[in-house]
């Protein structure tokens, strides 16, 4: 062992002029990080893992939505006045989930709930019109079983669906969380970071209309 | 009696016979586990410590026991894919002509599957997230990471991951396709057997594990650096640790989303991979290789990371071109998704598409090459120590290189189509896996250790660890590159050419010194612990460290710093202790910290028993873990009993009993 | 730079003791192959790594140099611990590297085109060009569980586990595969190409040197992946067509039936010779429509392509092709779940010490012993 690992930090011979230099906060000084900065930008960053899954599965679609192995093709089984219904009530509930978040700056505890339950009323019509869709689809003929395109096409929309679902769940959490405990610095967080969710839920899904909906319709 | 609709609806299609009741390997293996794991648990029950598990270790938020508690997890499973390994180099150094060796292809498939799951999902992430758990948050003065308990989640979903692995060992079995899965022998027709279904559930928990700790280090890194550090003074393992981690969040998701779409095949029967109705294999193969290839750099970044520490502390000197150092891990990082396709050359993708995926592999030695130099050049005039950590530092340059080199050999493609698939490949990814990685992670423990536990390693046995490995890798791996120019390919369970036998004897002995490693880094701890007050640093600074994890004590306190470190230079502690900084005596204030909290925990063996039914086809109890799972998240979420202040007073204690203790270390 | 002097002259000194020959003795096929394809691959091999050995030898010298010179009981060495930049040396350490790669790129932009398994063949081998009279010699290769299926087109035949090659005649292969991915290996002719269900890859070689070879699956594809070998056989212009003439004196004809055999999963198959084989057989796997009645994929894609256009009719939905596919777990009855056995309980003896070609070797791929036409002492040509 060298003769320098036994010095100790206090006696390391100084060895040119130093200026004077703080090396911790001064009693004082002591703050805490604020905690919502980083939520958010974890939660951000998640958004952006997921969005990536979302690019897998897309990727996948794009490879296989012309594998149709003898079955149905996206003319024969979309209805797109339909899927615009669902589109627009999607778009509509980012819309109002806006409007819960206005009220939350204006700490209306009241208008956040009500807002809230907008919302999710329009997200629970969007997931039981997908239901819809799909069962319909099923009873057809088309299943994801029938063919690649099919297959990429019920779990490209099928895991959006399960994300909304989840969306509901965590809304309908936070209608009771707010509830019990008003508008604490903690449920704002969640608040924000549910609304990028929700926000980013309506960004995928407007890929999902144009790039499988509509492309698939067009060509 | 299990065939009743009844009972097949409970038990799916578990069965007797999917125990191994009649295999003796695996019956011994059973009987050894069960009788040591009895052994434990009857110990922590006779000395009372559930309780102290649970509160102390199971359910903390503290960085450092959860990076501790990873590399116990990598450790364990290391143990596991070894004797993996030492099973297949027993059977490739007998089976030859008309011997068929001991192992039957239904065995010895599980073992190479095994083996590489094990090393690469349960061995080596688990280690580097220990690490960059432990460390990184000392080296940049925070108290613990952005999010505590998500911490504690990440960690017990990795347990539950390698858990289902190990279940399959003893109840049905493994994969049978190589370690990364592959299509079309995955698929639901060529194996409906449970070993396809333990792997990708034990490998989406974990990789849920891994992406959600990686979100965590990056916001980590990001948001709650010391006053003072910008990201050019930040420490070079947590730069390599932050490159590491965006990359493990770039690409998980690609494996996650291609490990559900096959899970979809077999358990819906979807057409994602099969080979009808419009199912694509070549498309599993790029979603796994487009996260296989940037995750050999989410493994080797951190290491480069714990080498250049090493490097620079033991040779006394400030890291040569430190800002050239984070400009290579950055390129590394962005390269690192541009060359998936090196892995199929052989695929026929045209000449054009192989050269730009061949040149782009090539390009990132350019970034590494350089990383070398500077290492070599923070040696250049320096006053080297040869401890431990150090010595795998030399080792790892020498042996890494020559990985290096028959790396980038092939990622030219005319030579790639001789020498794809065959051994030559294997013994490059393991020159530069052993080499590079698990060299660096034993340089780390080596170098930290003092550091989580206040005493060093046993000197002797560390020496026996590393010749051990340094040794064993060379004997062990020289002769698999000659065998894979004599062509033999990979994954083969038999030979018929008896001129390739002599060095596969060579290569199992070589295994066997590489067990001495292993046992003598055991022992290491054990006789590490048993002398640990003659080998005890009081000093919290026993290599003259140059970053500000050497500034506290060892281990540190729950708290980390007392005061929030203030950062002006890159080497910060050598600078403080340069300046002659004085510990503060009094002014302690309430500390904020965050509280236990056992939702990982119960989450994690939720995720487990949820596994387990769907590998089973136990629906009711995958369906009801599920549920329980959304409904335990749900109901942490209600937890309001969150932080907790460590008083002043406490503090105060805490402090002035390691300003005696450094006082009586001068003295 | 003037830092450097003394290690530039320590460097000299060491270098030769590196440069020892690493390898000799052993049969390094890959080395010392006997088809040109495979001798040109060589020597990029040789050519690369000379070029990274310029820098990897240096670098290796100096780590052992510097950690032998800087060590901290030599008192002699400079210790200088504020030297952590040089302007000049970081242009060296990126460009040295660089320039390499320039160099190795070049010659991977250059050999990756010249090599292209789908480019056919210029030259025989060194010197010696190909006549543009020549045709290549066409064979089909079909990867089955857990053999090789090598159709002759023009010579009208069709083996299993035995290829044999005029010498010096440029081979065109086309290769597919039933349920698997392997890879075509025959160290000695060329390099390894996959073969792919549903995919027809294309490789281009030529073998110079009469003899005995062998062939395997260089990628795993399953319990009999191991046994999967062939026997490639070199044999002179004349030798060649007397073996194909001798081949099609044989009994058996790969028509469907036969081909049904053959499908079903099996190891360690010993040589069998077709007399006869079905000139469409190569396609009809190819486009997995074998089975009379069932589509073949280009069929299918055109019905596809026409589905997909606004001018088509719209279509039936059609059911579910029931062709044998396993169900998805979740749809499973209780009763077709099954048992999860642990296989490596293996039911007979154990698999040690057996002869090869024993017919208990086979009962390892769980199939009993097949009525396979190649049993051993049957059917060898």
């Amino acid at each position: 062992m060298s003769e320098i690992t036994a010095a100790g930090p206090a006696i390391v011979p100084v060895t040119a002029a130093p200026t004077v230099r703080h090396f911790h906060h001064a009693p004082g000084e002591e703050h805490e990080h604020e905690p919502g900065e980083a939520t958010l930008l974890g939660f951000w960053i998640y958004l952006m893992s997921d969005a990536l899954i979302f690019a897998t599965l897309f990727a996948t679609f794009g490879v296989l939505r012309q594998n149709y192995a003898g079955g149905p093709a996206p003319r024969d089984i979309f209805d797109l006045s339909l899927v615009a219904l669902n589109t627009g009530l999607l778009l509509v509930s980012s819309i109002t989930f806006g409007f819960a978040m206005l009220a939350m700056d204006q700490a209306k505890v009241r208008a956040i709930q009500a807002w809230l339950v907008v919302t999710a009323l329009f997200g629970a019509s969007f997931v039981a019109i997908e239901l819809y869709e799909f069962g319909h689809l099923i009873a057809e003929g088309a299943t994801p079983q029938r063919s690649a395109f099919l297959s990429a096409f019920f779990t490209l929309v099928g895991t959006h669906g399960a994300h909304v679902t989840v969306g509901l769940v965590w809304i309908a959490v936070m209608l009771v969380q707010v509830g019990q405990r008003g508008l604490t610095g903690e449920n704002k967080r969640r608040l924000m970071c549910l609304s990028l969710f929700w926000h980013f839920l309506d960004v995928i899904w407007i890929g999902v209309f144009t790039f499988v909906y509509l492309l698939g319709m067009i060509r | 009696m299990f065939d009743s609709a009844f009972l097949k609806t409970i038990f799916g299609r578990l069965t007797l016979e999917s125990f191994p009741i009649h295999e003796p390997i695996l019956l011994t293996t059973f009987v050894v586990v069960a009788l040591l794991g009895g052994g434990v648990v009857a110990g922590v029950t006779r000395y009372k410590l559930w309780g102290w598990l649970w509160r102390e270790w199971f359910t903390t938020v503290d960085h450092k026991k959860i990076g501790i508690m990873y590399i116990i997890l990598g450790v364990i499973m290391l143990v596991r894919g070894f004797a993996d390994a030492l099973m297949m180099r027993a059977q490739q150094a007998m089976a030859f002509g008309a011997n068929q060796g001991y192992l039957n292809a239904h065995h010895y498939d599980q073992l190479f599957t095994a083996h590489g799951t094990i090393m690469i999902f349960f061995v080596a992430i688990p280690l580097i997230v220990g690490l960059v758990n432990f460390v990184m948050p000392l080296q940049i003065g925070a108290r613990d990471v952005a999010f505590p308990s998500l911490n504690n989640l990440s960690f017990w979903l990795t347990v539950a991951g390698a858990l289902l692995v190990m279940v399959s060992l003893f109840v049905g079995e493994f994969a049978r396709t190589g370690w990364l899965g592959y299509v079309p022998v995955g698929n639901l027709q060529n194996s409906p057997d449970t070993g396809v279904d333990y792997y990708l559930w034990a490998l989406e928990i974990a990789g849920v594990g891994t992406t959600l700790s990686a979100i965590n280090m990056v916001t980590t890194i990001i948001k709650m650096r010391a006053p003072g550090m910008t990201m050019m003074k930040m420490p070079i393992f947590c730069w390599t640790a932050l490159c590491s981690n965006v990359l493990a969040i770039a690409i998980f998701p690609a494996l996650t989303g291609a490990f559900l779409m096959l899970l979809l095949d077999r358990y819906l029967g979807t057409n994602f991979f099969t080979n009808d109705l419009g199912g694509n294999p070549m498309m599993y193969w790029n979603l796994v290789w487009v996260w296989g290839h940037p995750e050999v750099y989410v493994l080797v970044l951190p290491v480069f990371g714990i080498y250049s520490e090493i490097t620079s502390t033991f040779s006394g000197k400030r890291l040569f071109g430190y800002s050239s150092m984070v400009y290579a891990t950055v390129v590394i990082t962005i390269l690192s998704y541009l060359v998936w396709l090196h892995h199929f050359f052989t695929m026929g993708s045209g000449a054009s598409v192989n050269s730009f995926f061949g040149i782009a592999t090539m390009v990132i030695s350019i970034p590494t090459g350089a990383k070398i130099f500077n290492w070599l050049f923070t040696m250049y005039r320096g006053k080297i120590r040869f401890e431990l950590p150090m010595r795998w530092v030399i080792a790892f340059m020498l042996t890494f290189t020559v990985g290096g080199m028959t790396g980038v050999l092939l990622a030219v493609p005319p030579a790639d189509f001789v020498l794809h698939n065959s051994l030559f490949l294997v013994a490059h990814f393991h020159n530069v896996i052993i080499g590079g990685v698990v060299f660096g992670l034993f340089a780390g423990i080596d170098y930290w250790f003092p550091k989580a536990f206040g005493f060093k390693l046993d000197r002797f046995w560390g020496n026996v660890h590393f010749w051990g490995w340094t040794i064993g890798y060379w004997v062990a791996w020289t002769p698999i590159y000659v065998v894979g120019l004599m062509g033999a390919t990979r994954r083969l369970r038999h030979f018929d050419d008896p001129a390739m036998q002599p060095y596969f004897i060579i290569a199992a002995i070589g295994a066997v010194i590489i067990l001495v490693g292993i046992i003598g880094f055991i022992m290491s701890i054990i006789v590490g612990v048993i002398r640990r007050d003659q080998l005890r640093d009081t000093t919290g600074d026993p290599w003259n460290g140059r970053t500000l994890e050497w500034s506290t004590s060892s281990p540190p306190p729950a708290y980390n710093f007392a005061f929030t470190p203030v950062v002006h230079e890159l080497d910060t502690w050598y600078d403080m202790k340069n300046r002659g900084y004085e510990r503060p005596a009094d002014g302690y204030r309430a500390i904020h910290m965050p509280r236990n909290t056992g939702a990982g925990v119960i989450i994690s063996f939720l995720a487990l028993v949820m596994g387990f039914g769907m590998v089973w086809y136990m629906w009711w109890l995958g369906l009801l873990a599920f549920v329980a799972m959304v409904a335990v998240a749900i109901g942490h979420s209600f937890n309001r009993n969150r932080d907790y202040f460590i008083p002043a007073d406490e503090v105060a204690g805490i402090e002035a009993k390691r300003n005696k203790q450094l006082a009586g270390a001068a003295a | 730079m003037n830092r450097l002097t003394p290690v530039r002259r320590k460097l000299a000194s060491g270098l030769p003791l590196l440069a020892a020959p690493l390898l000799a003795g052993c049969n390094l096929v890959v080395l010392n192959p006997a088809g040109d394809i495979a001798l040109q691959q060589r020597n990029i091999i040789f050519i690369s790594t000379g070029l990274m050995l310029l820098i990897i030898i240096p670098v290796m010298v100096l780590i052992v140099l510097f950690a032998w010179r800087y060590r901290s009981s030599n008192e002699d060495a400079t210790y200088d611990p504020e030297f952590d930049h040089s302007t000049s040396l970081e242009l060296i350490i990126w460009s040295a590297p660089l320039l390499i790669i320039i160099a190795l790129g070049g010659l991977t932009w250059w050999s990756t085109h010249k090599l292209d398994p789908f480019r056919p063949l210029e030259r025989i081998s060194a010197g010696r060009p190909v006549d543009p009279a020549v045709k290549p010699l066409h064979i089909q290769v079909v990867s089955l569980d857990w053999k090789w299926l090598f159709i002759y087109p023009e010579q009208g035949i069709a083996t299993v586990n035995e290829l044999a090659l005029p010498v010096d005649r440029p081979v065109r292969f086309d290769l597919t595969s039933t349920n698997m991915m392997n890879t075509f290996y025959a160290p000695t002719l060329a390099g390894m190409i996959y073969t792919m269900p549903g995919m027809r890859s294309t490789m281009h070689a030529v073998l110079n040197k009469p003899g005995n070879y062998v062939g395997f699956s260089g990628n795993y594809s399953g319990s009999g992946f191991s046994d999967m070998r062939f026997r490639l056989r070199g044999l002179p212009a004349a030798d060649f067509e007397r073996w194909a003439t001798g081949v099609k004196g044989s009994a058996l004809p790969l028509n469907i039936p036969n081909y049904r055999i053959l499908l079903r999963p099996s190891e360690k198959v010993a040589p069998i010779l077709f007399a006869t084989v079905d000139p469409d057989l190569f396609r009809r796997i190819l486009e997995r429509c074998v089975e009379p009645g069932t589509p073949c994929m280009s069929d299918v894609m055109r019905h596809d392509q026409a589905a997909g256009s606004p001018a088509s009719t719209a279509q039936g939905h059609g059911s579910m092709p029931q062709n044998g596919r396993a169900k998805g777990a979740i749809f499973q009855s209780p009763e077709e779940k099954g048992s999860g056995p642990n296989v490596t309980k293996q039911g007979g003896p154990p698999p040690g010490q057996t002869k090869p070609g024993d017919k208990r070797n086979r009962t390892m791929s769980m199939i009993n012993s097949l009525a396979l036409p190649g049993d051993p002492g049957t059917a060898r040509g």
